[in-house]
């Protein structure tokens, strides 16, 4: 034992030891230090992520409500279908991103490989359709048209076909019942977005991965209603998925069903009779083109004039609404909305606005009697209006004489109307008005008659119209005038000149304007809604109602029922005596005006009609063609693009809808047993004790069976000879084909 | 030299009852180091606890009854602390003599995992199963034999008085004695376990006060070494992935990053408190894959929380921070060396285990001593601890 101390260590190995403990208590520090940091300082993040980890939502989706007729028809319900779905997360799991299942399982459903995997691949900004822009975590559906043989291969060779699986599943059905489509009425349903769903997701009807929202139509507007609460069960699962804790669960409440006042007879009758009229007149020859009409597009609205309920609303060209069930293919997403399609999802009843033509002409009439102007006053109908340089011409040259203001409405004088229009523009001061307010009363009658604004029917995207008053004028022209200023000239082409003019002048408003304006020609906008409205409040007597199609909600087990009233918006500005004085003109269109040669034969003295026709010219295109009526509860408003004047385009169409609502025969007899609905539906349809609605019977195509009844020879009880005699001659007065003039500006539509 | 009997005062004194004579000064139960006995028990304990929360639930694994796991882990820890209570009857010293023995025996069973008898359990192949349930792993056993065979060489000539340090010769032969045990475990492969029998060799060097060249090029030999393996493909692809999932858990959080992901989460769930005792849902939930096992420490933060978890911490620091004193306190070089090298062996398997449950740290399979279910590790650290006691409670006698 020499120099080794009595420890038996020497300092190195001391120092060592002092080392490694040191080294082994900092080892421990640094892992109390990262047990800190875990728990203490992102303990709540970890808390919220495992919270996630183990609870899983089991949603059962809510049968979404149906929509109705006015007799309990359902115009849209749900149906069983055999639906294949494959679920993405199981298909990823293979070797081959589960191609090879995929084009197993489109060999078996016959369709080609490629449409299948372009169904399952997610949506995202680059992705087109077809793509899936569900929850990529939720099974996604390849077809929901399996035949039962299809799903027992699938599901029987379940080995064969991992991920995918075949069940029956409630789907939207567009019903069509008797042919009536009524499709951009219903509008349609689509997988809701990653966006809708975080914006939803804190208000009262918070959006589930798996919903389908309504994206148009009443299928948008009441979305809310029709769509019912997914059933969710929170379940507590282990790593497995298995079913561990409590389940805590909200249950499916069923969509509302949605009654509405649409008649599904009456409307196939519409649609059937518009596509009918479009077709003749496509064989029409047009003087002006030199070519056939083209009659691209129609609307036609049938409302209760003294509800302002809507009876039935097509608009052409349509689609068949169930492309979207069950996702939408490529190639129809681009037929409905590609550049080169009709879009056909178009509302030409809300969304399709033209010039009225004019069908405007009662509202320049109310306009003469508020500023002041006897309604008998003998006013000049001369064959021309001339102002300045320019010579604004009746149609065909025609004159009257001196005419009263109902006179002047019947025959469609547009001279007196011009006459009337110059004068007040002068009193307000001409193109440069005086200080103070101009009176502008035939502008301020059409923002009183509902235009320029949306009638706020319950259904979405409604467009305005307009009203080309100085206000617009002058906002117009600050939007427009750079660019008229840069191609305007002075002696250029005419587009040049209107464009020099306009550069000028565009924000004043000239005479011309005014003139052009008081036959509904020029920049003025409407939509057949708005003309139905008017027309609506002419007949019932003066209240305009706001449009409507839900008449009730009714709960699916049918115990609450929440009806929607008929809402009156505003009187038009018309007394009692002009009404009757503008009612009985109307009246005089039909029996001896520019309407009596579509009317002939029609029991008039039972059922009052009216109507007022009108021609809209369109830069560029062919005139447009309206038809406004009405009898004592219903008014049809009629439009077709490019298809020439309203009675010759429209009269056989709109006589045809009034013959099968009041079961006219062909020539006039009325036959009651016919008759789809001689008045208004105002009671609601009959809610069993089930919650089920009952519906009765529907034909197969009511319009076909119309058409045969009236024309059937008539019964002999029934005979009734019409009271309209008068078959005028010559076509429809309310064409005006003046040559392009001087300060006729027209809308490029 | 005075002799051994001179501090032994009962030699003179009336013959004492049984359990005066354990109270004595002197006596056995007097010099046992009693913060380890008692912190390595208490680590059992709540062991047993974690490890009943964590497989109550699993059917598939504890064959329909919820106490499977927790009797055995009882059972381990009883057999582990009589195999303690043996070491030290035995003594460390004697040991010494048996150590040929000793390692003889435990490399020819890590041979014998080799063979056919030997079976794989999560992509190590290191396990024998004995039948009954009942199944060895021999490289837990192999950690002890290398220790107290390379303590026996290098201390042998400085114990001896013959030299300050041990030479170079002794070193070689002290590393060669640890490497055959490690090749072959290498070959199984059990990683885990090699990395831990290279930090053992290194605290052994260190504490023997062998050269400094020799600690520094045994580093420099093992970070050559791990660069080897890992460019020669003698990993096996899942451990690749392993180390790939720690360097980026998110990249793969279904697949090899999901344990690590999941254990985080069951941690950090548990807060300052935990979610209490069998309430932990990552854990009822079986979220966490080896929860009894490589991965119980995740139990004890989310149903324990920082509380909990901190405190199992605690309790192994106190089982180093006693077993560091020993090594420094005790006479003989061999018992230092001993020590110091069971410290390197439990700080590193503890660092790495509950380093790899934090995300610190890879994920290898190597068990929390104490606490992890598994009855070769859990007997083996308790003759660990046998060995410490041995060598504290020789500490007053005279090499």
């Amino acid at each position: 034992m020499t120099n080794i101390p009595e420890t038996g260590r020497t300092p190195r190995v001391q120092i060592r030891l002092v080392v490694i403990q040191i080294l082994v208590l900092s080892l421990l520090g640094t892992l109390g230090g990262r047990l800190w940091y875990l728990q203490i300082r992102e303990g709540d993040a970890y808390a919220k992520e495992a919270s996630g980890n183990h609870v899983q939502q089991v949603v059962e989706p809510a049968v979404r409500g149906s929509i109705l007729d006015a007799r309990g028809v359902a115009l849209a319900d749900n149906e069983t279908r055999l639906v294949v779905s494959a679920s993405r997360t199981d298909l990823l799991k293979m070797k081959d991103d589960g191609k090879a299942v995929l084009t197993k399982l489109a060999k078996v459903l016959g369709m080609s490989a490629k449409d299948v995997m372009l169904k399952v691949r997610l949506c995202d900004a680059k992705t087109p359709q077809p793509c899936w822009n569900g929850s990529p975590y939720q099974p996604i559906p390849i077809t929901d048209e399996a035949t039962p043989k299809q799903a027992l291969q699938i599901r029987e060779r379940a080995e064969d076909f991992p991920g995918i699986s075949a069940e029956p599943q409630a789907v939207r059905r567009y019903a069509a019942p008797g042919k009536a489509n009524t499709a951009q009425v219903l509008g349609y349903l689509s997988p809701v977005t990653d966006e809708e769903i975080t914006k939803a997701q804190d208000t009262d009807s918070p959006y589930l991965r798996s919903d389908q929202v309504g994206r148009s139509g009443l299928e948008r507007q009441y979305d809310k209603e029709l769509r019912g609460k997914a059933g969710v069960t929170r379940y507590e699962v282990d790593n497995l998925g298995r079913v561990i804790g409590q389940a805590e669960a909200d249950e499916a409440q069923p969509g509302a069903n949605l009654v509405t006042s649409i008649d599904a007879r009456v409307q196939r009758v519409a649609e059937y009779e518009l596509n009918q009229a479009m077709k003749i007149a496509r064989q029409q020859f047009d003087k002006i083109t030199g070519e056939n009409y083209k009659a691209d597009s129609g609307a036609v609205v049938v409302m209760e004039a003294k509800t302002g309920r809507i009876v039935a609303m097509a608009s052409a060209p349509t689609y068949d609404p169930n492309v979207w069930v069950g996702g939408i293919s490529a190639k129809d997403y681009k037929k409905l909305t590609g550049k080169n399609s009709d879009y056909p999802l178009l509302n030409r009843a809300i969304q399709g606005q033209s010039a009225p033509g004019s069908t405007f002409k009662v509202v320049s009439t109310a306009a003469a009697v508020e500023a002041g102007y006897e309604w008998d006053g003998g006013y000049p109908c001369t064959s021309s209006y001339s102002v300045g340089g320019q010579v604004f011409k009746n149609f065909e040259g025609e004159s009257f004489g001196p005419i009263s203001l109902g006179r002047a409405l019947e025959v469609s004088c547009d001279t007196v109307f011009y006459g009337l229009a110059d004068r007040e523009w002068k009193k307000d001061g001409g193109i440069n008005p005086k200080k103070g307010e101009p009176k502008d009363y035939f502008y301020k009658a059409a923002h009183q008659f509902g235009l320029g604004k949306v009638t706020g029917l319950d259904l979405p995207n409604e467009v305005t119209g307009r009203v080309p008053d100085r206000q617009w004028k002058e906002s117009y022209w600050k939007a427009n005038k750079d660019a008229w200023c840069r191609t305007g000239k002075k002696d250029g082409t005419y587009v040049e000149k209107i464009a020099y003019e306009n550069c000028l002048e565009g924000n004043k408003m000239r005479e011309g304007d005014s003139i052009n304006y008081s036959i509904g020609q020029g920049d003025t906008l409407v939509t057949p809604i708005q003309e139905a409205r008017i027309y609506g409040a002419l007949a019932n007597g003066g209240t305009m109602y706001q449009p409507s199609i839900g008449k009730a909600i009714i709960s699916a087990d049918g115990k609450t029922v929440q009806e929607i009233k008929p809402k009156p918006t505003g009187r038009l500005p018309v007394s009692q005596a002009t009404l009757k004085g503008m009612d009985a003109a109307l009246e005089g269109v039909v029996t001896r005006g520019t309407a009596a040669w579509k009317f002939g034969g029609w029991p008039q003295d039972k059922i009052p009609l009216h109507a007022k026709t009108g021609t809209a010219e369109v830069y560029g295109k062919q005139t447009t063609s309206w038809l406004a009526t009405y009898s004592k509860d219903y008014t049809v408003v009629m439009t077709i693009a490019q298809a020439g004047t309203g009675s010759g385009a429209s009269g056989e169409a709109v006589r045809k809808i009034y013959n099968a609502m009041y079961g006219v025969s062909a020539d006039g007899t009325i036959n009651k047993k016919n008759a789809l609905l001689p008045s208004p539906q105002t009671s609601l349809p009959k809610v069993q004790t089930d919650g089920t609605i009952k519906s009765p019977k529907i034909s197969k195509d009511p319009a076909k069976d119309q058409r045969a009844s009236q024309d059937a020879t008539p019964q002999p009880d029934e005979t009734q000879q019409g009271a309209t005699v008068n078959t005028p001659t010559n076509g429809n007065r309310d064409t005006r084909r003046r040559r392009r003039r001087r300060g006729s500006r027209r809308m490029l539509t | 030299m005075t002799g051994a009997n001179s501090f032994q005062v009962s030699g003179y004194g009336p013959a004492r009852a049984g359990w005066t004579r354990l109270l004595a000064r002197d006596s056995l139960a007097r010099r046992l180091d009693w913060p380890i006995l008692f912190s390595a028990l208490a680590l059992s304990l709540i062991g047993s606890i974690l490890v009943f929360s964590a497989t109550r639930n699993r059917t598939e694994i504890n064959q329909g009854d919820p106490y499977f796991f927790l009797i055995r882990h009882l059972m381990n820890t009883g057999i582990g602390f009589a195999l303690m209570i043996g070491t030290v009857w035995v003594g460390h010293r004697t040991l010494r003599t048996a150590v040929p023995l000793l390692y003889g025996a435990s490399v020819f069973l890590l041979l014998l995992v080799l063979t056919p008898l030997g079976s794989t359990v999560n992509g190590a192949h290191s396990w024998i199963v004995l039948g009954g349930g009942f199944s060895l792993q021999p490289s837990e056993f192999v950690k002890i034999t290398i220790i107290l065979g390379m303590a026996m060489l290098l201390a042998a000539r400085v114990d001896a008085g013959d030299k300050p340090y041990p030479d170079h010769r002794t070193v070689l032969q002290a590393l060669g004695l640890a490497a055959v045990p490690m090749l072959i475990v290498m070959l199984m492969p059990d990683l885990g376990s090699v990395m831990v029998m290279v930090i053992i060799v290194l605290g052994v060097l260190l504490a023997s006060g062998a050269s400094n060249r020799w600690v520094f090029g045994l580093l420099g030999a093992g970070t050559l070494g791990a660069l080897a393996v890992w460019q020669l493909g003698v990993l096996d692809e899942y451990q690749i992935a392993r180390f790939a999932a720690f360097a980026n858990p998110s990249l793969d959080p279904a697949g090899v990053g999901y344990n690590t992901n999941q254990a985080r989460i069951a941690i950090g769930s548990g807060g300052l408190t935990g979610a209490g005792l069998f309430h932990g849902s990552q854990t009822t939930g079986q979220f966490v894959p080896e929860q009894q096992t490589d991965f119980v420490f995740t139990v004890a933060g989310e149903e324990l929380g920082f509380v909990g978890a901190g405190l199992i911490i605690v309790l192994l620091g106190v089982v180093l921070w006693r077993a560091c004193r020993i090594a420094r306190e005790t006479t003989e070089l061999y018992g230092t060396i001993v020590a110091a090298g069971i410290v390197a062996w439990f700080a590193f398997q503890s660092f790495e285990n509950i380093g790899m449950t934090l995300g610190i740290m890879p994920v290898t399979g190597l068990p929390l001593p104490f606490v992890s279910y598994g009855g070769s590790s859990m007997f083996a650290v308790w003759v660990a601890v046998g060995l410490l006691q041995s060598i504290k409670v020789q500490r007053p006698m005279s090499a």
